[in-house]
């Protein structure tokens, strides 16, 4: 397994935002988190990345313990976030953002450059503008590439659609089936249940802190909890 | 619909209902709160004489007209705020078109280096004094805030304390303190040694709280300020208490046939301190430009973002916070061997407030509008001292500096010489957008 999390628990102060959950994501893999509003999908991806500390359970990534590292370190190790709510700088240009996600390496970037304006090539575009005058979906997509800007083997993505016009959406799982075919392996909370199952292989279900179902993707979207709760269907 | 709710009115009752009105009111009213605050005071033989005294005064006229100025720029500003603004970009941003030729700008420093060297030779011995004590020293503590507040977005209220730490290091290594070094130097070679211990100091406060987002830094450095003052004054044994410290000797240097003492004049100090004023702009400018600067800004612009990009976030922060700390320990050096004196009283809180204000007022994260601030609000005061206009009281001057900084935030909020980038930032604070608050973007909108 590329990352594995087991008996993971968080504590913000006295609340418990994750109660013990094991996640495994496997080299090459698309998968993806799914969950209510406050189930624990933000706490999982701050916690790979060292933004938030677990108080018990371990988190191994490519067979190496990276619970206590601080988020730089993970970075360096080769995991890209791109946190909830795009988070790109708004008074830096979109060429200085991306630059921003490369911060830890060395040489030339023109080809991380290229690559990421060719999965966007809007942003090749908008280069010179400034991130915060960006549409909703370019930030989106700005920040995506910010976070592949650091060569990353494992993508940490919260929710990639969130505010996006449908037609967007769609494009963006596009974008990330392209990223995965070009050998990063993804982990991916969404909102957007039907899509992001579309696109997974495998899939977990968080219910306040703790794993309520894991499958493969066909089989979660085939079940009728999850369709009722996560699809928008009626009764279960 | 809701027929009879609204008379027709005039246009004289309708003015009274309008902003405009509501402005006019509070403008006058204030002015006349300031007037009588920074009145005479009543006694228990005459106790409404605060009152009256300056309110049935000349003065009050003045302090009316000021209040009606005020109300006719604010007016003035929301009727034609936009044609202002541009105005303003304009003026802003024609000496920086000139100013993008490299050889102008070579030549207009040259041009200003030139005056600074020259201009201090032709005044009197007061204003050498004032150059160095109060204007020169505090442009080098602004140049230093400004990376803490400025280029890292660190509050910092306890910059003082390392001007302390400074100043007491340069009285421990020369022998001035009860308690005796290894060896006594001349301050100059203390120099280095006491900027090492300031910025000690920084990296020590700054690696525990740095860690920790938001306001907590404040509380902390407000804190420290706090206590280095109190340890100064209680610690008798090490630092001379309450009484202070006196004979730290003056600045000297001895190299082989060359000698050169700074004694009591001012002006030798000026020329100390400028080249350090000017090496300390020149380090600033670059490390500003270079990519410690821009993680800085990450940092600045959203903190989580910059460690999710495998920024080093806790790293660059102590480091704006200890080169700010050891500017400030320099400036507490100088001052140190220059008056020969220091006493915990000189290290108050006020102190460190009052360089924010002079960075806030210059314009936070621009190098020229720090010095620029600090110069300005420096020489006012002084400049009132020797010339008194409406009756000016030196004491009263924190609450002139209040409510310029208040005037200063509705108009100019980025600063008289505002940094391109902060200002924008500013801007899109005000829009709502790119706020640096960890919380702000979770529970955002469902798709
Ligand atoms: N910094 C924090 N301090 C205290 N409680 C927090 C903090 N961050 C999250 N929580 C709480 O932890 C729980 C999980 O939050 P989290 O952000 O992980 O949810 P989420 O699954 O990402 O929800 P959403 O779909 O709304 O983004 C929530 O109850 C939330 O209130
Ligand atoms: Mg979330």
């Amino acid at each position: 397994m590329l990352l594995e999390l087991s008996d993971v628990e968080v504590r913000y102060g006295s609340i418990r935002a994750l109660k013990g959950i094991s996640v495994s994501v496997a080299e090459g893999e698309i998968v993806t988190l799914l969950g209510a509003n406050g189930a624990g999908k933000t706490t999982t991806l701050h916690t790979i990345s060292g933004l938030v500390r677990a108080s018990s359970g371990s988190i191994r990534f490519d067979g190496r313990d990276i619970g206590a590292l601080a988020p730089h370190q993970v970075v360096a190790l080769g995991i890209g976030h791109a946190p909830e709510g795009r988070r790109i700088f708004p008074r830096m240009s979109v060429a200085e953002n991306l630059e921003m996600g490369a911060y830890q390496r060395r040489g030339s970037l023109r080809e991380d450059f290229e690559r990421v304006f060719e999965l966007f090539p809007v942003l090749a575009e908008r280069s010179k503008q400034e991130g915060g005058t960006l549409s909703g979906g370019e930030q989106q997509m700005l920040s995506i590439g910010r976070a592949l800007m650091s060569e990353p083997r494992l993508l940490l993505l919260d929710e990639p659609s969130m505010g996006l016009a449908p037609m967007f959406v769609t494009k963006i799982f596009h974008v990330l089936r392209d990223i995965s075919e070009r050998g990063v392996t993804i982990l991916v909370v969404e909102q957007n249940a039907a899509q992001a199952l579309a696109l997974a292989q495998r899939g977990y279900v968080l219910e306040t802190g703790s794993i309520a179902m894991s499958d493969q993707a066909g089989t979660l979207l085939r079940d009728p909890r999850v369709r009722a709760a996560y699809l928008g269907e009626g009764a279960a | 619909m809701s027929a009879g709710l609204q008379p027709r009115t005039g246009s004289a009752a309708r003015f009274w209902r309008s902003t405009d009105a509501r402005r006019l009111f509070g403008c006058v009213v204030g002015a006349l709160v300031v007037a009588v605050m920074t009145g005479p005071s009543g006694s228990a033989s005459a106790p409404t004489s605060g009152f009256t005294g300056s309110l049935f005064r000349p003065r009050a006229f003045v302090f009316v007209a000021l209040g009606l100025a005020l109300w006719a720029v604010m007016t003035f500003r929301s009727r034609f705020g936009d044609v202002v603004r541009r105005a303003n970009d304009r003026i802003i941003a024609t000496p920086r078109q000139l100013l993008v030729n490299r050889w102008y700008r070579y030549i207009f420093y040259l041009a200003v280096f030139a005056f600074a060297i020259w201009y201090p030779t032709i005044l009197s011995g007061y204003w050498q004094e004032v150059l160095v004590d109060q204007i020169g020293v505090f442009v080098l503590l602004a140049l230093g805030l400004n990376v803490v507040v400025g280029y890292a977005g660190l509050l910092d209220l306890g910059y003082i304390a390392f001007y302390a730490i400074g100043a007491y290091s340069a009285a421990y290594w020369t022998g001035a303190l009860p308690i005796h070094p290894p060896m006594h130097l001349n301050p100059f070679w203390a120099i280095p040694l006491a900027v090492l211990a300031a910025m000690l100091a920084g990296v020590v406060l700054g690696s525990p709280t740095l860690r920790l987002r938001g306001d907590y830094l404040a509380i902390v450095t407000l804190g420290f300020g706090e206590i280095i003052q109190i340890v100064a004054t209680n610690l008798t044994g090490v630092t001379g208490g309450s009484q202070g410290v006196i004979g730290i000797p003056h600045f000297s240097l001895h190299v082989d046939s060359l000698k050169y003492v700074w004694h009591v004049k001012a002006l030798p100090y000026y020329y100390l301190l400028l080249v350090f004023v000017v090496i300390a702009l020149a380090a600033f400018r670059s490390l500003e430009r270079s990519r410690v600067g821009r993680c800085w800004a990450a940092i600045r612009e959203d903190e989580v973002a910059a460690e999710a990009s495998g920024i080093n976030v806790l790293k660059y922060k102590v480091m704006a916070f200890s080169i700010g700390a050891s500017t400030s320990g320099f400036a507490g050096i100088l001052t140190a061997s220059k008056i020969g004196f220091i006493e915990p009283g000189d290290f108050t809180v006020q102190l460190s407030i009052l360089i924010l204000v002079l960075v806030v007022f210059g314009g936070m994260g621009s190098l020229i509008g720090a010095a620029m601030g600090a110069a300005v609000l420096q020489w006012l005061p002084q400049f009132l001292r020797v010339h008194p206009l409406f009756g000016f009281q030196p004491q009263d001057l924190f609450i002139y500096l209040g409510a310029l900084l208040v005037v200063m935030m509705i108009f100019r909020p980025a600063g008289i010489v505002p940094s391109r980038r902060r200002r924008s930032e500013i801007g899109l604070a005000e829009h709502g957008v790119g706020t640096a608050d960890a919380m702000s973007a979770a529970g955002g909108p469902v798709a």
